[in-house]
């Protein structure tokens, strides 16, 4: 490609808060429209907010995760716009001090690291939502407010990233700290991780990038990934014409994936920022910051560079493990209490649990199979064997029974007792002498007959290694 | 002395000790109303039924023996930027003609636990944006000591109610001087709480940095009494001072130290009415003959109180005004056929808004824009705090500082209209406060030739509300003009 490119993404991920930002109604997805709705929250005259401390503290953990400055305060702003999702026509943000600055996301790109500068963090509340009628000519249009004032958090990066995998790589890596720290559940169905991404391309080895354009209304990474294929293309198009790019802000549609024009920088909002009167700033000392850095867990890069040197498993398998949370606890679990075998328990865990997890729609911690059981489990495949191991395993799961019960009810432990194997096997040379006798000559198939024989006996529940050394030793040293 | 000459603790005094009933004061109070309300024009909302309703309530209450609150049977009126449940508030704008909140203001609550009655709503300048009450967009209010002047503003609905004896209290709101001015053009006593001594929740925001909503009363120990029962801390106010309420009203008449009263320079100076000026050096030499010591006082950047206000007061207006669009209540445009949102909402707010508060929405948002923000509102900002240490300086040095409320009496209606500067700055020495979020009370200390009231203002330091009512009952005791009442009074 001749161009160059740089872009720059802001996130709004919606946190996961019982309440909204201001007022107590709740932020539970997708019941009847205008059902969590209060004079605050619907902005009626007279009414005040009042900040919702549990999402201060989550965006404060974000920030402090995203390796942010911290201020000695935060404080908000209004963002002043006409809108009939905005109750106020002001949305309460943060642009003068915000939770966090300066911080950064090191994210890796086929194998190379890169770091990713965060420009700002910050708390601001949600709108609602616009509903449309079917019929095009029906003149009006209907909103409901059950999301206005849901706590969002955004986090803005500079326009660092140049390549469209560098920002795959960004949302993914960004998405698994929110949900790694706890703040935020990033369901992109429930519209609770949104994008807005901005670009500008320039001739390779040129000094100044040409106009930024921006995307709002980006409702999941692949709509991102997608916009931005298509703007490198469409901006390069023009570039190779000799036209300019337009400084502007653009709209992705999903359905014919193509980006639109919104508005041009002329008819940009001026969003008369100022700060909230209604609001106090909210104090963070340093006892604040180290106390919300405790409660931050080893976040997936490093996470997933430890399982490699600790656990000898592969990058990709520990990619796999580490990409929730809640997976990586589960594998690590299973390996403290088999002390041993991380790397077969990798294999499980990524084979079996997740087949069975995506099988039913659930996630781990809804998984009835512990760690405790699992390894109970692949101890019991020693004896058991792979094939009978898989076969409880999907018994387990089903049934919230441990290994050994299901081994025991369906009487599907192996013969491994030496005593029973001794009788039986004296049984089975006294009965074929004449392939005993081949086998002394040399003929190494004959063993195989005698096993099969023995395991017709036991119903081919005899352990297969356990066998084989009986019958060896007893033919080879021959009847007393 | 009939009933609605009273002050409010006397008559809640008679009500309590069963020598009245509180429907005998309100049915006594209605009348009265029904009768001066013609020509003074004080409510745009009376609740009769209610009022009824709550004082047989209240005499039951009593008949059966149980304990009352601080207000019990006393009729309030309030100023109609105040939200009452079920009761329209309608802050004297078309854009709210017809709104009824769904909730009670904080201190609507607070006065209803303390068995309060509301008896109606006030008339007041549109969303509280003036100083004469003539902003309303329903009528004018007279002032009851001489019916051509305005009764000052905004809160003028409120103080010329009480000023009649329509209304045995009243609560106002002050922004820039919307409770004291309207109290000293009434010969009311009216207090602006230090900011966040009082809960905003429910006040229809003017300008939500400088609003403080306060009582207007016929004498000092009334507004004791109605501050005790508004303040306090409100957990749907973040700006709500989460500090313990001092009884106000015990001791009120003590004063154990030596007095030392700043006189600020710039408080006397060119455009000072010099009957005021004159009843103001009166005053101050009554205290100096109960022992207080007068100290000369320099306030400089008072000077750009004024200028300072209109940005920030309007920067505010600006966007706490926004909301009135017609998408959820208030008044909608009627629109036709082929119009989209963009024109309900200019049309709406075209229609709903007096010319005013579209004055002041364009001022703030001009304040605000790009390239302006810095010039304007940031500056504004910074002379604001310059404001704030001029005051903390004088307190260092004084108790209090007593200066007139207003260069001028009360004004003819229709005198200043068309001259928004003139009108500005009839509250040049209210102001001050509000920016720097002390508090202030006026008291009667006089009367103009013409017979028009004259305010004293005593402002003293953050949360010491409790001075400077011992400092206004001092002066109270002794002199008379808080008991001087308009001739129409008299007029049945
Ligand atoms: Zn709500």
């Amino acid at each position: 490609m001749k161009y160059e490119v740089v872009m720059g993404l802001e996130t709004h991920a919606e946190l996961n808060t019982v309440s909204k930002l201001f007022c107590g109604c709740s932020t539970k997805f997708g019941s009847e429209p205008n059902t969590q709705a209060c004079p605050i929250c619907l902005g009626l005259p007279g009414v005040l907010p009042v900040m919702n401390e549990r999402a201060f503290e989550h965006s404060l953990k974000a920030a402090i995760a995203l390796n942010c400055e911290i201020g000695r305060f935060a404080s908000f702003d209004r963002k002043n716009y006409y809108y009939p999702d905005l109750p106020k026509n002001y949305q309460i943000s943060q642009s003068y001090f915000n939770i966090g600055n300066n911080g950064y996301v090191d994210i890796v790109v086929k194998g190379k690291k890169k770091r990713i500068d965060i420009h700002n963090v910050h708390l601001e509340e949600e709108a609602g939502k616009l509903i449309h009628p079917e019929k095009s000519d029906d003149d009006y249009s209907l909103v409901d407010f059950n999301r206005a004032g849901v706590p969002l958090l955004e986090i803005v990066t500079e326009p660092d990233m140049r390549s469209i995998e560098e920002v795959e790589s960004y949302m993914q890596i960004l998405r698994n700290i929110l949900l790694y720290i706890g703040v935020s559940d990033c369901k992109m169905q429930e519209g609770s991780l949104r994008f807005e991404a901005s670009i500008s391309l320039c001739e390779k080895g040129a000094k100044v990038y040409g106009n930024r354009v921006e995307i709002k209304n980006l409702n999941s990474m692949k709509a991102v990934l997608k916009v931005l294929a298509y703007e490198i293309s469409r901006q390069g198009d023009l570039l190779d014409k000799g036209k300019e790019v337009l400084m502007e802000t653009r709209l992705w549609d999903e359905v014919n994936a193509v980006s639109r024009r919104m508005r041009t920088k002329e008819e940009a909002h001026d969003y008369r920022y100022f700060p909230e009167p209604d609001l106090v700033p909210v104090w963070i000392d340093q006892k604040w910051i180290d106390e919300t850095k405790k409660t931050i867990p080893e976040l997936p890069v490093n996470k997933r560079q430890r399982f490699v040197k600790e656990y000898l498993i592969s990058d990709y398998d520990a990619g796999v493990l580490t990409e929730d949370i809640f997976l990586a606890d589960y594998f690590e679990a299973c390996v403290k209490l088999a002390r041993n075998s991380s790397k077969e328990l990798s294999n499980w865990i990524i084979n079996d649990v997740l087949r069975e997890l995506n099988e039913r729609k659930i996630n781990i911690q809804e998984f009835t199979v512990t760690p405790k059981m699992l390894v109970e489990l692949i101890k019991e495949k020693s004896t058991v064997g792979n094939a009978i191991a898989k076969e409880v395993f999907i018994e387990m799961v089903n049934t919230g029974k441990n290994a050994q019960s299901i081994i025991n009810e369906k009487n599907l432990a192996q013969l491994s007792d030496v005593d029973e194997l001794n009788t039986i096997t004296a049984n089975v040379i006294e009965k074929n002498p004449k392939a005993v006798e081949d086998y002394k000559r040399g003929k190494k198939n004959a063993l195989a007959f005698l096993i099969g024989q023995t395991m017709k006996m036991t119903k081919g529940k005899a352990n297969p290694k356990i066998l084989t050394e009986i019958l060896k030793e007893k033919i080879t040293t021959g009847p007393k | 002395m009939l009933l609605h000459e009273l002050t409010a603790s006397k008559v809640r005094e008679r009500i309590t000790k069963r020598e009245v009933t509180a429907q005998e004061v309100v049915e006594e109070l209605l009348e009265w109303i029904n009768l001066k309300e013609p020509l003074i024009k004080t409510y745009l909302c009376l609740d009769e039924d209610g009022a009824l309703s709550k004082a047989k309530e209240i005499d039951e209450k009593l008949s059966n023996g149980n304990k009352v609150g601080l207000l019990a049977g006393v009729p309030i009126a309030i100023k109609d930027n105040m939200c009452t449940a079920g009761v329209k508030t309608t802050c004297a704008s078309k854009i709210l003609e017809n709104f009824i909140p769904p909730y009670d203001a904080f201190v609507v609550k607070r006065i209803k636990d303390e068995d309060a009655i509301i008896i109606g709503k006030t008339n007041l300048d549109e969303f509280a944006m003036g100083s004469s009450t003539e902003n309303s967009a329903f009528q004018i209010t007279r002032n009851p000591w001489d019916i051509d002047c305005i009764p000052g503003g905004s809160s003028g609905g409120s103080a010329a109610a009480v000023s009649a004896d329509m209304a045995f209290m009243a609560l106002g709101s002050d922004t820039g001087g919307s409770v004291r001015q309207p109290a000293s053009f009434c010969g009311d006593v009216g207090l602006k709480p230090t900011y966040g001594r009082v809960s905003r929740y429910g006040l229809i925001a003017f300008a939500s940095s400088l609003d403080q909503i306060g009582p207007i009363t016929k004498d000092v120990l009334d507004t004791a009494l109605l501050l005790q029962v508004i303040s306090g801390h409100d957990n749907f106010d973040s700006t709500c001072a989460a500090l313990d309420v001092p009884n106000y009203i015990s001791d009120i008449d003590r004063l154990d130290d030596v007095l030392k009263i700043g006189v600020p320079r710039e408080f006397f100076g060119e455009g000072l009415n010099t009957e005021i000026k004159s009843a103001l050096m009166d005053a101050l030499k009554i205290y100096e003959a109960n022992g207080a010591k007068l100290v000369d006082l320099s306030l400089p950047h008072c000077e750009y109180a004024v200028a300072t206000y209109y940005i920030i007061a309007t920067a505010e207006a600006s966007s706490n005004l926004a909301r009135y669009d017609g998408v959820r209540y208030g008044h909608r445009s009627r629109l036709s056929s082929d119009s989209n949102i963009v024109d309900m909402y200019s049309q709406t707010r075209a229609e709903g808004f007096g010319n005013e508060v579209k004055r002041r929405i364009l001022l703030g948002n001009y304040a605000l824009s790009t390239g302006y923000y810095e010039a304007y509102y940031l500056k504004a900002s910074k002379v604001r705090n310059l404001i704030k240490n001029d005051f903390e300086d004088a307190f260092k040095k004084v108790d209090c500082i007593i200066c007139p409320t207003c260069p001028t009496p009360a004004f003819k209606i229709g005198e200043r209209v068309t001259e928004p500067l003139e009108m500005y700055l009839s509250d040049i020495y209210t102001i001050p406060a509000n920016l720097a979020g002390i508090p202030g009370i006026s008291i009667p200390c006089g009367f103009t030739s013409a017979g028009l009231p004259i305010g004293m203002q005593i402002l003293g330091k953050y949360f010491d509300e409790r001075k400077l009512l011992k400092m206004a009952k001092l002066f109270e005791n002794e002199t008379d003009f808080h008991l001087k009442r308009p001739k129409l009074n008299q007029q049945v």
